[in-house]
């Protein structure tokens, strides 16, 4: 039993308190504010009490967007599949690329690998615009601005080193021994990869897809630059609010509500892996 | 057919380019009969276990050949050699239990259920496992690991079961009760094993040959009795045997009929000409200077021996060790009954011919054991 006393309860209630909503505050404004319409959000000062309203998230779905100076149509539910659809390939294919990669680099030690693993590893210290330039007169050379695979494949820029890396460290972990207890029992490596090597290295690759996942998800300037309205994820269709009648803020807010309860949910309930993921070193002994 | 289980032949191993990386193992080779029970006997880094993984081919072989029941193997994956092996880290697959684990080992060879059950059951019990099998690896003692990653091992039907340290980790008792029963597992099944151990006492008591090794190369390779009464160098020599073999360099010389075997510090070990055997007195007489060499239960104390001065004296339970200041070093002497005597008593020692190990001075490999050649 851990004694504490009634004063040290409270103390630690208030702190464990102020920590939740300074981390909260934004999220549950945000909630507030897709509820409400321009007005009620810009009155001075700001009140708690408002008559919520659903016209938000009607104008979001329904895609026409009523402002003073008429009706607009923001392609938000397109932009929204854009998000999915583009980080959801991007991680599949930066898993499949980058998991077998990853065991390699942990496993054969080559001539070298630590070279190759670092430049992979590089990309992501350049800065992005850096890159987007350049890249951006060889897809308009190649044909693949504005199409999903281009934009799949300048993603795997964000995807595929950290999982690379991710992933490298689980498999690492993981003794080599134990992969060998299994060879010598009769199976090939293959077999080896796929029944121990991965299944161990499971909370980890979970833990890394999720990462990489989210990274896609809030990607904004590969898309802003190399994709235009309709293959545009939710991060850049957001400007859209910026109309020439003011920024339609209630809207924006239904907007991040919408686009972050798939991240959300996904953290949710990956929780769990993310734990276990991180605890994998209780494998070893 | 041969009835060799495993034939070594000019091994090498670098780690690193070969002929300019680190030389682990240095052109070995041995051959092991089929039934056998080898211990590789070593130090940390003799490199025992590179060849042991070398064997089961986790590691490359940078030269030489290596066959397993007259087939040539160290170009197959370890799947093809069908070798079992324990692992000194267990190495147990944390998802499954106890029970799966060793079963598992049974997969490829695709045996009814029953008799899976069967087999696990009997190893189970061999080794005392018998209460954990349902449970999992991270919830038992690394003895109890220990235990089933070596049930998991010989529970296959291999040509070759290699055991990599397979007792460090179990605590005295159960380790002598183990070694018994697992001995008579692998005879009763005719099994050919190779064990590798820093430990003498479980080679000795397992093992119908140690091959001992050292700095990657093999020194000895005989039974436990004749490395232990004819050790091939001085390596062996001081390296097998609890306490170790009391080693003194030596002038050879000769007065009045004798044989001087002199020490430092004006000691001499004195004998008759006829006390050595005639090849024997041959080989000392040819040479000026060697290295003799002693057990410590064949170093007597008598009234007309060598002055030592007792520098430690310690009763185990069942014999005494007195260690003595001896011609410039110390020298270990073990007597079973309990022996009084107090630090810096004056006792003399004598050696009995028989007893005397002779080594080349420069190269250190053995000359004489006793009345025998080497």
């Amino acid at each position: 039993m851990q004694h504490t006393s009634l004063l040290e309860r409270i103390l630690r209630g208030i702190a464990l308190t102020l920590v939740v909503i300074f981390f909260m505050f934004p999220i549950v404004w945000i909630f507030m504010m897709s509820f409400q319409t321009n007005e009620t959000i810009l009155r001075i000062p700001p009140q708690l009490v408002f008559e919520p309203t659903l016209a938000n998230y009607t104008a979001l779905i329904t895609g026409k967007l009523t402002t003073a100076a008429g009706t607009l149509d923001i392609a938000f539910m397109r932009n929204l599949w854009n998000s999915v659809f583009l980080s959801v390939t991007s991680v599949a294919v930066a898993l499949l690329l980058g998991v077998p990669a990853a065991y390699a680099f942990a496993r054969h030690k080559f001539r070298g690998s630590e070279d190759i693993a670092f430049t992979l590893l590089s990309f992501r210290f350049a800065p992005a615009l850096l890159v987007l330039l350049p890249l951006t007169l060889y897809f308009q050379k190649l044909g693949l601005a504005n199409t999903y695979i281009g934009l799949i494949w300048v993603y795997q820029l964000i995807c595929l080193p950290l999982i690379l890396w991710i992933v490298r460290g689980y498999f690492e972990d993981i003794p080599a021994d134990i992969e060998y207890a299994y060879r010598i029992a009769g199976h090939s490596w293959f077999a080896t990869f796929r029944k121990i090597a991965l299944p161990l290295a499971g909370p980890g690759i979970a833990a890394a897809g999720l990462l990489a996942f989210i990274f896609a998800w809030n990607n904004f300037v590969f898309a802003l630059v190399l994709a235009s309205a309709d293959k545009q994820p939710v991060t850049v269709g957001a400007l859209a609010f910026i109309t020439s009648s003011g920024i339609q803020y209630g809207q924006i807010s239904a907007a991040i509500v919408l686009s972050i309860t798939p991240t959300l949910a996904l953290a949710l309930y990956a929780q769990r892996y993310l734990v276990e993921g991180l605890s994998l070193g209780a494998v070893k002994g | 057919m041969s009835a060799s289980a495993l034939i070594i032949s000019g091994v090498d191993k670098f780690y690193g380019p070969i002929d300019r990386g680190v030389h682990a193992v240095q052109n070995l080779t041995m051959e092991i009969g089929k039934g056998e029970i080898v211990a590789l006997l070593g130090s940390s880094g003799c490199g025992k276990t590179s060849t042991l993984r070398m064997i089961a081919g986790f590691e490359e072989v940078s030269r030489g050949s290596i066959s397993v029941a007259g087939r040539q193997v160290h170009k197959l994956p370890p799947v093809k050699r069908n070798v079992a092996m324990a692992f000194e880290g267990y190495s147990l697959y944390p998802p499954l239990t106890v029970r799966e684990n060793m079963a598992f080992a049974l997969k490829a060879a695709r045996l009814p259920k029953s008799e899976v059950d069967a087999k696990v059951a009997s190893i189970a019990k061999l080794l005392e496992i018998e209460d954990i099998l349902e449970r999992y690896p991270s919830s038992i003692s690394g003895g109890q690991q220990q235990r089933a990653s070596l049930g998991r091992a010989l529970i296959r039907e291999a040509d070759l079961h290699l055991l990599d340290e397979p007792m460090g980790q179990l605590e005295p008792q159960l380790r002598a009760v183990l070694r018994g029963r697992i001995k008579h597992f692998i005879k009763e099944r005719g099994l050919t094993a190779i064990l590798v151990t820093h430990d003498q006492t479980e080679a000795n008591a397992l093992a119908d040959r140690i091959a001992v090794m050292e700095g990657g190369v093999l020194q000895q390779f005989d039974t436990p009795d004749r490395i232990k009464q004819r050790p091939a160098n001085l390596f062996t020599g001081t390296f097998v045997g609890e306490p170790p073999m009391n080693v003194f360099e030596a002038y050879v010389g000769t007065t009045a009929g004798k044989i001087n075997l002199r020490l430092p510090d004006g000691l001499s070990l004195d004998y008759d000409k006829e006390a050595f055997s005639a090849p024997v007195r041959d080989e000392l007489l040819n040479r000026e200077r060697v290295v003799i060499g002693v057990r410590p239960y064949a170093v007597r104390r008598s009234k007309d021996g060598v002055p030592a001065t007792v520098s430690a004296n310690q009763w185990l339970g069942d014999q005494t060790h007195i260690a003595a200041d001896f011609a410039g070093g110390s020298l270990v002497l073990v007597e079973h009954d309990r022996t009084r005597l107090e630090l810096g008593a004056p006792i003399k020692v004598s050696i009995d011919p028989k007893n005397l190990h002779v080594f080349d001075q420069a190269s250190g490999n053995a000359i004489s054991h006793g009345m025998e050649l080497a």
